[in-house]
């Protein structure tokens, strides 16, 4: 879909603002946006993986959701049937402003194929496109970030730790992830909170309103157009820069290509991992020994990230089926999508012993949080390092902390589901 | 004992590094490659069988038990 396919496109039905209909069945008619789905999740997966394991529903432009590890490796790992060329559940459609002048699209992207590469991407594109961000993602390569977002995180907590309390998701979790990938990318971190706004107007509210989620991603888009634009007068030490001068096979990587992957990381850099650092907060706020046991043994901190990201793994990605197949007895039909709901695998009591119980020190834990096969999240390393460190900090500072009221903490779900609103007191 | 990364199934998760580091290398990628040809020093034979129990790509087998 280009640019001005998109602005034609009009929203699906079941995208508009009715109150949505509850759910009473849910291995044929689930909701990923249900409010008590969101907050709670984990029964409903823990009763299909044994009713039914594949469920389906006709909500949202319809979609079928696997929850047992073993089927959501095996369909991850099959990317010739399961296609990633639209990972989202609900298409994306018309803003309202999309003939605003302000809205007018550059030429240059005036039949631009609107993508994420590498996400969104099949090999062989998805092979090179991934290929390029791997250096840069590396475990080596992401260590020279660790000191800036020390500092950040201690800079954060030095504006709240004297009043005793703070929202653990808004003033801190969310203020981490946008602010360092804004630094790698080589745009202002100034207007990190902008690029929040316009993350959530996307993925959090754009999946239930396309027109919102529309408008979202034109912003983004053309804001990310102008900076690369910017970059090519005045390259720098940045991702931009480094996408701009990359080559494959002897070409210089287009410059739509450039503004793809910018997206792509710029959205996946956010509210991924900033669900991640407020989910592992909620649950040490509710768990003194682990805090306990994370202050003694900050040694541990690692293991217990990789226990973090399986109980309470944020990112649910979608796949599109290339050609009618049968899976399972699942007849799949072409243009369908599959919910990829990994954190559902996470908690397979047929792969994790105790999947229920967060066991601060697991030491088997082959987790998928980070999705498996082809389109494992390119940007692990970014979010464990930023995890990790904030955790790190925030218990240096703050050992001891509880949930205010844990019935005001709000939830966003759908695609990425972690805590937006978390008020802890301290001590 | 030793241990053998399968090229074709890695996707640089980087687990058995943070579980092994003695017995795999990083590439420029990120994708892990066994040390050497792969032989377990005497007392890292538990270390090795956790990169296996924790690699999420099934990608790490072990010969000779």
């Amino acid at each position: 879909m280009t640019l001005e396919q998109q602005k034609e496109t009009t929203a699906p039905k079941t995208n508009g603002n009715a109150a949505p209909e509850e759910v009473k069945d849910w291995a044929h008619d689930y909701d990923i946006f249900d409010r008590d789905y969101i907050k709670d999740p984990f029964p409903v997966w823990d009763e299909l993986r044994e009713k039914c394991p594949v469920a389906h529903t006709e909500r949202w432009g319809g979609s079928w959701m696997p929850t047992r590890y073993a089927d959501l490796f095996a369909i991850a790992q099959d990317f010739q049937r399961f296609s990633s060329r639209d990972v989202l559940v609900a298409p994306m459609g018309a803003g309202e402003n999309a003939g605003d002048e302000a809205m007018d699209i550059p030429e240059a992207l005036q039949n631009y194929e609107v993508g994420a590469p590498p996400i969104t991407s099949d090999p062989p594109l998805h092979t090179w496109a991934r290929r390029l961000l791997l250096s840069p993602f590396s475990v080596q390569a992401i260590a020279k970030w660790e000191p800036e977002t020390r500092e950040l995180c201690r800079s954060l907590i030095d504006g709240f730790v004297d009043k005793g309390r703070c929202d653990a998701a808004a003033d801190y979790a969310q203020q981490i992830p946008p602010r360092i990938i804004a630094s790698m990318l080589g745009i202002p971190k100034e207007m990190s909170n902008t690029f929040t706004d316009w993350v959530r107007g996307f993925l959090e509210f754009g999946l239930q309103n396309a027109e919102i989620g529309g408008e979202a991603g034109r912003m983004i888009f053309l804001y990310l157009w102008d900076r690369i634009q910017e970059h090519k007068q005045n390259p720098k030490d940045d991702l931009i820069t480094y996408l701009l001068n990359a080559e494959v096979d002897g070409q210089p990587v287009p410059e739509t290509h450039v503004l793809g992957t910018s997206f792509l990381l710029l959205l996946a850099g956010i509210d991924t991992t900033w669900s991640s650092i407020g989910s592992a907060l909620w649950h040490l706020a509710q768990h003194p020994e682990h805090r306990a046991r994370l202050v003694a043994e900050p040694g541990l901190i690692p293991t217990a990230v990789e226990e973090l990201l399986r109980a309470y793994s944020p990112v649910t990605m979608a796949r599109y089926v290339s050609e009618d197949t049968e899976y399972n007895g699942c007849k799949f039909a072409e243009g369908e999508r599959i919910l990829m709901n990994f954190p559902a695998a996470n908690r397979d009591p047929e792969k994790f012993p105790d999947p229920d119980k967060v066991i601060i020190d697991r030491a088997v834990n082959p987790h998928i949080a980070f999705g498996v096969g082809i389109h494992r999240c390119a940007g692990s390393n970014l979010a464990r390092m930023e995890m990790r460190v904030s955790i790190e900090e925030w218990l240096k500072r703050i050992p001891d902390f509880r949930l205010e009221d844990p019935d005001v903490v709000t939830w966003a779900g759908g695609q990425v589901r972690g805590p937006r609103s978390m008020p802890v007191v301290f001590g | 004992m030793k241990v053998k990364v399968d090229q074709e199934k890695c996707q640089g998760h980087n687990r058995c590094f943070v579980v092994a580091s003695e017995l795999f290398e990083l590439d420029d990628y990120g994708y892990a490659h066994e040390v050497g040809d792969g032989t377990v020093p005497p007392g890292l034979e538990e270390k090795a069988r956790l990169a296996v129990a924790n690699c999420p790509e099934r990608a790490i087998s072990i010969e000779g038990d």
